[in-house]
């Protein structure tokens, strides 16, 4: 008997606290920026695809959910031929975004992507890719890999040297 | 390795027993240590270039101060006492390795070599990790190195391993090391295509980046992405073990599987990147039939599941005499169960004839004869060799590479005789300098290992046989000498070479099907007989063309002429044709008689010739694609095993034929240990086939062994675009192996070997964890089982008798004989884009004297006829052809059809020589 009166006790104090729940969605939660959201592809500074199809991402993750094929312009830049995350599977665990060399594949704070159908988590590279830089402005993996692609020769990078001439004999 | 004293080093204070003859390094590896290098390789041994592997050597057991060494340059000696884990010497390795990375590009990520870069494990293991120097980095351009070999110089450590695999192992000429001090760059003269036909070993020979697969390149998987299996090369007799790899539904590449018997470290161009063939698009991925429209027009009528087996049953009740034509590149398996099928009456092996009595003769020689076949490493430690009448750097590269080894042996024998231990690699080159042990070859035209030959002859077959049974006369006086004279040049090397090969201890004869002679192959017989009978530990090694051979020719079976004749006198009316063009075998008459059978069944994996003329046509999965057994041209027994599920209906051939016999209320075969059982019970001959490898039931831990690597990745994605629920993995049935990341995860018996990995080493480099010895065999014994061996010396076959008479040039007509070509002569492998390439246009050799006569000049057009079939070639001079004698490069796109050697006539067309002489005179 007490403690049903203690019970209806507390609950009748809850009434003058603070409320916890909020009407979502019209009203919207505040999201950090380090939120591990859905997932994105970011575009180097210059506008290019950023990802170059390393592989790291898809061997990062813990439940197999990236699945990738690389391919090559004619100048030898390396970009995904497709570039598949199942979000079904996803556990946004973030792995991929550290294990990124690029800074291409990011996590946003994005998390509203309830679907009917499982096979709508299915996102492809055009689902994917953005526009912008996303979090890290200014990065351009080509312009510190000493590789040489369209628009940059060899010896072109910073930090480097230009091409040694081999048949030189200066000391 | 009993009889050689073992001596006491002390590693980490703790004593260990170990080979004298051997460097630090090695032992370390051997005992399992990991200690990083560079320029040391077990195949090419120590320089001591890299500084890498510096360890701490002390005096004796009260020295506590030492001193840093290499331990590749310090020699095993009794009471070595070394330590690998003193913090100065891994301070030294630190600091080496962050020097050597000094100008290392920042582009891991977009480097094929990455994920399995001994570069990388190398760092990991010293703990380097963060790049201190302020400085610029140096950079190199390119060179583009041909359809096999991507270059990226930038990413070169100056290990110098590639020259000296290039140069001083493989015995290049066009590759080099350039510029000077920290500048030095590694590569040809000038842009290039590669010439030497080992080059793809670069990839794996290269620590790092710098040589990287160029067809890999083209659809880029990383190693852990890779689902791989044991398997064979089909490009050549010698079956070299492979590792082909796969992702999403198509073959990827081909890696070296280390074999201490058989391929080593290396693998020849050829099988390295002749697999595209299989992920071509022409492959037939569906069964179907044919039958024919109102207008007479083909019609292809697919065959859905299901209506397969109802259809071939229709046939095959309707038949009135069913013949099968086996094939030597098709499994034991499948030419057993088509066998099996047909009954042994009715089988008929897959060579041309000529072809069928050559291999027939090679086993006779070997079960019947005294002297063993050498596997390739046995060649490769021979102190002298006597090749007979075979182009091996055509028809068999590999054994060229083992030949240049054996060329080797006798100088480095003296050089270590002298005091200087073998690994000290550069000490032994300089001490060899360009001495070379006794090598003799005789061949229808000059070959790619000519320059390493103390005597060579060129001539026609029966002259190269006549040679042979000279030198065999020559060094046994029981052995039949040929009548009347030798060439001239051939009589002169007969002394020479007797004398070289008893002087020699473990003299090796080579010989094969390329010649086409029954003649060459019983003269190379008659040699080793002698040498046999001399004492010798001689070894007798015959050449096949094709990676099961030797296992067509112990199945037994009819000639393929026969198989015509009963074609033709009605005996059969169903033919079924097993991974088979049979226009390469027979004159296009005879394979249109023969296919011209009321139905023709045709189990191929891609389009030919044969397979145009069939009615009804089941896809076959290529070796990649299923499981079996290959006979290699020494007689071993080896499994390769399913490497992926091919898409479509494709089923292995012994699969589909094992369905024929069930619907011919025979029993069914459900995997191939079933198939292996009822063969090695049924042919004594196969009676190791099953020892080849553990049983499908084979477990370690109750698990099986699995396909794909513990990091692979994409298992929940690969088939999300087509179904999110992801698909349960196939079954095998016919192997311990698993479809599977998940099962035993580490080192399987030596035949289930999928992949060289250990913790700690990525590269291929693991495989030292696998050996039992660094460069010896690997634990447990080297996979595959001899079939045959010889026969006691008493009971061996006599030496051979039937000396040909000798060559004489017939007027107005020329000896064919055949010539082959690393790229082009073998017909799968130039159906891979890559290969294609490099294979050259039609051609026939002639002399120049001879061409003068004809009145044709290099690159004219000819007309060769041969057996009534024409050809239009272009003139080649070559000198080292005979007088009398055309070199046909058989198997070139076209070039098929005619049993070789024979006699043929040559005409220039008319008009042509007056267009050359119209075209040299604007020159003038």
């Amino acid at each position: 008997m007490l403690s049903i009166l203690r019970a209806v006790w507390t609950v009748f104090l809850h009434l003058f606290k603070r409320k916890v729940t909020v009407l979502y969605p019209e009203e919207r939660p505040r999201i950090p920026p380090r939120w591990r959201g859905r997932i994105i592809l970011s575009r180097d500074p210059d506008g290019q695809e950023r990802c170059v199809a390393c592989h790291l991402c898809a061997v990062a993750c813990p439940v197999g959910c990236i699945a990738l094929q690389a391919a090559e312009d004619e100048y030898g830049r390396r970009y995904p031929e497709f570039f598949r995350i199942n979000f079904s599977r996803c556990i946004f665990c973030g792995f991929c975004e550290e294990a990124c060399p690029t800074y291409a594949i990011q996590l946003t704070n994005d998390f509203e992507m309830s679907e009917y159908h499982r096979h709508n988590l299915v996102y492809e590279k055009q689902d994917l890719l953005i526009s912008g830089t996303g979090k890290y402005p200014g990065y351009n993996f080509y312009k510190v890999a000493g590789l040489s692609i369209k628009g940059k020769d060899k010896g072109e990078n910073e930090n480097e040297l230009p091409p040694v001439d081999v048949k030189g004999l200066m000391p | 390795m009993e009889d050689k004293k073992l001596v006491t080093v002390y590693i980490e204070d703790k004593p260990y027993r170990v080979r004298p003859d051997q460097s630090m390094l090695d032992a370390c590896l051997s005992l399992g240590f990991d200690l990083p290098y560079f320029c040391w390789h077990p195949a090419m041994h120590s320089v001591g270039a890299c500084r890498q592997c510096a360890v701490k050597q002390f005096k004796d057991e009260n020295d506590r101060k030492g001193m840093i060494v290499m331990a590749c340059m310090t020699p095993a000696g009794e009471g070595t006492r070394i330590s690998i884990k003193d913090p100065e010497a891994v301070e030294f390795r630190a600091k080496v390795i962050e020097w050597l990375m000094l100008n290392h590009p920042h582009d891991c990520p977009v480097c094929d070599e990455g994920g399995e870069c001994h570069l990388q494990d190398m760092t990991v293991m010293t703990g380097h990790a963060y790049r201190r120097t302020r400085f610029r980095k140096r950079t190199h351009r390119n060179q583009y190195l041909g359809p096999f070999v991507n270059h990226e110089m930038n990413r070169c450590i100056q290990c110098y391993r590639c020259v000296r695999f290039y140069n001083d192992y493989a015995g290049g000429r066009d590759f080099g090391v350039f510029a000077a001090h920290d500048n030095v760059y590694f590569g040809r003269q000038e842009d290039g295509v590669l010439e030497s036909e080992f080059s793809g070993n670069l990839v794996e020979v290269c620590p790092t980046g710098v040589f990287t697969d160029r067809t890999l390149k083209m659809h880029y998987t990383r190693k852990w992405d890779l689902q791989t299996a044991p398997s064979v090369c089909v490009h050549c007799g010698l079956g070299c073990n492979t590792i082909p790899g796969e992702r999403y539904g198509t073959l990827r590449r081909i890696r070296n599987r280390y074999n201490g018997q058989v391929n080593g470290y290396f693998i020849c161009d050829r099988g390295r990147y002749g697999y595209e063939f299989a992920n071509s698009a022409t492959r037939i991925r569906r069964p179907y039939r044919i039958t024919y429209g109102k207008a007479g027009e083909k019609i292809e009528n697919a065959l859905e599941e299901g209506k397969v087996l109802p259809h071939v049953k229709s046939l095959l009740q309707g038949a009135k005499g069913i013949i099968g034509i086996g094939s030597p590149r098709a499994s034991l398996e499948a030419n057993y169960l088509l066998k099996k099928f047909c009954g042994p009456g009715n089988f008929y092996a897959g060579f041309s004839d000529a072809e069928f009595n050559l291999v027939g003769r090679i086993i006779s020689v070997l079960t019947g004869g005294p002297v063993k076949a050498p596997a390739l490493r046995e060649v490769a430690e021979a102190d002298a060799v006597f090749v007979l009448g075979e182009d091996v750097s055509g028809t068999a590269p590999m054994l060229g590479l083992a030949i240049r080894q054996a060329v080797r042996q006798k100088p480095v024998e003296a050089v270590i005789k002298s005091g200087i231990p073998a690994w000290n690699d550069y000490a032994v080159r300089q001490a060899v300098q360009n001495d070379k042990g006794p090598f003799f070859i005789a061949t229808s035209a000059a070959t790619r290992i000519d320059s390493l030959a103390e005597g060579t002859f060129h001539g026609a077959p029966d002259d190269i046989a006549r040679l042979g049974f000279a030198v065999a006369a020559a060094i046994s006086p029981e052995a039949p000498a040929p009548d009347g004279s030798l060439p001239e040049a051939a009589a002169g090397l007969v002394p020479r070479i007797a004398a070289r090969l008893r002087e020699a201890k473990r003299p090796v004869i080579i010989s094969g099907t390329g010649a086409g002679s029954r003649a060459v192959i019983e003269a190379a017989f008659n040699v080793a007989k002698s040498l046999f009978d001399s004492g010798k530990d001689a070894g007798l090694c015959y050449v096949a063309a094709e990676c099961n051979s030797i296992g067509l020719g112990l199945m037994g079976g009819k000639s393929l002429r026969e198989a015509v004749g009963a074609v033709r006198e009605n005996r059969a009316d169903t033919v079924i044709v097993l991974e088979n063009d049979i226009f390469d075998r027979l004159s296009a008459p005879e394979a249109e008689a023969l296919l011209s059978a009321r139905q023709v069944i045709s189990i191929d994996h891609l389009p030919n010739h044969t397979v145009s003329m069939a009615h009804t046509v089941l896809p076959a999965a290529v070796f990649a694609e299923g499981t079996g057994t290959f006979v290699s041209n020494e007689g071993r027994a080896q499994r390769f095993y399913r490497v992926y599920v091919p898409a479509g209906q494709v089923e292995e051939s012994w699969r589909w034929l094992s369905e024929f016999l069930a619907a011919s209320a025979g029993a069914k075969f459900f995997t191939v240990d079933d198939v292996q059982r009822a063969m090695a019970g049924e042919l004594p001959a196969f009676g190791g086939v099953p020892a080849a490898a553990p049983p499908a039931d084979f477990r370690i831990s109750g698990l099986k062994i699995p396909r794909q690597p513990h990091r692979y990745s994409g298992r929940t994605s690969i088939h999300a675009d087509v179904d999110v629920n992801e698909p349960k993995p196939p079954a095998d049935p016919d192997s311990p192996l698993s479809f599977s990341m998940e099962g035993f995860d580490g080192r399987p018996p030596s035949a289930l070997i999928s992949r060289f990995w250990a913790p700690g080493w990525n590269s291929v480099q693991a495989v030292n964890k696998f050996q039992s010895e660094v460069g010896g065999r690997l634990r447990g014994g080297d996979p595959g089982q001899r079939l045959i061996g010889p026969a006691g010396k008493e009971k061996s076959l006599p030496y051979f008798t039937g000396i040909p008479a000798p060559f004489t040039r017939l007027e107005g007509k020329f000896l064919v004989v055949p010539l082959y070509h690393v790229f082009g002569s073998e017909k799968l492998s130039a159906l891979s884009p890559p290969v294609s390439e490099l294979v050259p246009s039609p051609y026939l050799a002639l002399n120049p004297e001879d061409a003068g006569e004809l009145g044709c000049t290099e690159g004219m057009e000819i007309r060769l006829i041969v057996e009534d079939v024409f050809f239009r070639l272009a003139a080649r001079l070559d000198a080292s052809i005979a007088r009398g004698v055309a070199g046909f490069p058989l198997g070139l796109p076209g070039l098929h059809g005619i049993t070789l050697p024979s006699w043929g006539r040559i005409g220039i067309p008319p008009g042509v020589r007056e267009a050359a002489e119209e075209s040299g005179e604007d020159r003038a």
